[in-house]
């Protein structure tokens, strides 16, 4: 072979080496999960939730997560939710995961919605037996922070591939909270809910789109 | 074509050290006033004080040995720059046993003179200096005995505090008294953070299962900030929050408040502790 020849492969090898690190580094920092609107007008509008044990799909079937659901009722796999500014957003997640307890007992008290309550299952409760909880809804920013529910550990009929469906074994968890300007604010789960990792607190805890979302608050 | 110079040589390091004088003479007294007076991190508590008056001394103390480097250069730059063509060689160096000696001495006792202040400012002058001494301080201020404790849990990602003085009251919110000694007690209930007070002058990593003690003495009322300063995750550059030095009325008033705002939750929260290795652990794989 040539010296010209071996000159082009080892080129383009080296071409074809960069251009995919290049591919890689782009679509890590681009890639986000789709943003998800919350229903109806301000200043009241809607956002409804689920939360699910393991997802059941690629590239993560084992990872718990959220999903939120759209103007057309489907759910999507995204964290990143857009909701007005100064509005009134009324808050429905349905959990299907079991109680796993929360690591600091005091996330135990809901806080940041209307009336420093939540209606868990029909029952307004202004505190959750910490042992009974499953996940944690907060957005620190606006000092929300309300603990979810649990499904019992023997209940029949458990979700195991999302999006879960109603008829599954679930608990309905309702709260109201306000937004402030506009502006983009995170959430996340204050439960180590990450199975398979240390101490449960890598993947889905460490990824948006699962555990960790962004709100987007929009004037 | 070399060459050697010549004739009457101009004293080069008078000059240098005149400019250097006169320059060190101006710098150092608008460090100390004016510079000084805005310098990190402030004087809301003794620590933080004493952090100052560090800075500032250091800063004293290095902008004349930096000062002596420039003109150094910016003078043999000026002086000692090649003109024409013909390329001169200049007079040859000889040692001079004098200025290796004093310059040797000079230094040291620079080094080992800040090295007996900040050991004496760490220890006694200002106790640890808000730094976090693990669970059992060496440098403890006068009456550390009746400091206020204060417990400081880091999670991933956000601060509790928790305030067994006063039932164990744990909150989202940080408030201390003015002119009470206050002993922090940092941990961690999951990865390791760094409890970072700016203001304040504290700064104690928040490891599990340690309970890490800082000191601080409040001297003036106002808010400060409230930072992780160790790589947590995902959210590590959120974990920020203000926190108030209040007076002793006002603390009083914001406890009792606070009380009330957390009652519901006080019966689940565990006894106080100085580290927690809580549950649940099922998650864990």
């Amino acid at each position: 072979m040539s010296k010209a020849a071996r000159f082009g492969i080892v080129s383009a090898g080296i071409a074809a080496g960069a251009a995919l690190i290049a591919f890689y580094i782009v679509s890590y920092l681009t890639v986000t999960p789709p943003v998800v609107a919350a229903t109806g007008t301000a200043p009241q509008v809607n956002l409804t939730l689920q939360t699910v044990a393991a997802f059941g799909h690629p590239p993560h079937v084992d990872w718990v997560s959220y999903l939120a659901e759209n103007a057309h009722g489907k759910w999507v796999h995204s964290t990143v939710l857009r909701v007005p500014a100064n509005s009134t957003v009324n808050v429905t997640i349905y959990q299907f995961d079991t109680a796993t307890g929360l690591r600091n007992p005091f996330w135990g008290r809901p806080r940041g919605t209307a009336g420093g309550t939540i209606n868990v299952d029909g029952k307004t409760l202004n505190v959750l037996n910490p042992d009974l909880a499953s996940h944690t809804f907060a957005i620190p920013d606006l000092g929300v922070s309300v603990p979810l529910k649990g499904v019992a550990d023997d209940a029949k009929n458990q979700c195991s591939v999302a999006p879960c469906s109603l008829s599954e074994a679930h608990t309905t968890v309702k709260f109201s909270f306000q937004t402030g300007k506009p502006g983009k604010l995170r959430w996340q789960c204050f439960v180590p809910c990450a199975a398979g990792f240390p101490l449960g607190f890598g993947g889905p805890m460490q990824s948006l789109g699962w555990m960790d979302g962004y709100l987007e608050v929009v004037g | 074509m070399t060459e050697i110079v010549s004739g009457r040589i101009p004293r080069h390091g008078r000059r240098i050290i005149g400019i250097w004088l006169v320059l060190t003479a101006v710098a150092v007294p608008l460090i100390v006033l004016v510079l000084g007076p805005h310098l990190p991190p402030g004087r809301m508590t003794a620590e933080a004080a004493s952090q100052r008056d560090a800075n500032v001394l250091m800063t004293a103390l290095l902008v004349p040995i930096a000062l002596l480097v420039v003109v150094c250069f910016v003078y043999s730059f000026a002086v000692f720059r090649q003109r024409g063509e013909v390329i001169l060689d200049g007079p040859p160096l000889k040692g001079h046993a004098g200025a290796q000696l004093f310059w040797i001495v000079l230094t040291s006792l620079i080094v080992l003179a800040l090295a007996v202040w900040g050991s004496y400012t760490l220890i006694a002058g200002s106790h640890g200096a808000g730094g976090g001494q693990g669970p059992d301080p060496v440098a403890k201020p006068n009456g550390y005995q009746h400091a206020l404790p204060v417990q400081v849990i880091g999670q991933q990602w956000e601060w509790t505090f928790r305030y067994p003085t006063y039932g164990g009251l744990e909150t989202r919110d940080l408030a201390i008294p003015n002119h009470v000694l206050v002993a922090f007690h940092v941990t961690s209930i999951d990865v390791t953070h760094s409890f970072w007070a700016y203001e304040l002058g504290v700064k104690a990593d928040a490891v599990p299962g340690v309970d890490n003690v800082a000191y601080v003495h409040a001297h003036k009322t106002g808010f400060f900030q409230i930072r992780c300063a160790e790589l947590c995750g995902l959210w590590h550059g959120h974990m920020a929050k203000k926190g108030r030095v209040l007076s002793s009325s006002a603390f009083q008033a914001w406890i009792a408040a606070a009380k009330t705002k957390n009652a519901a939750v006080m019966a689940y929260l565990p006894k106080y502790n100085r580290v927690y290795f809580p549950a649940p652990l099922r998650r864990a794989g």
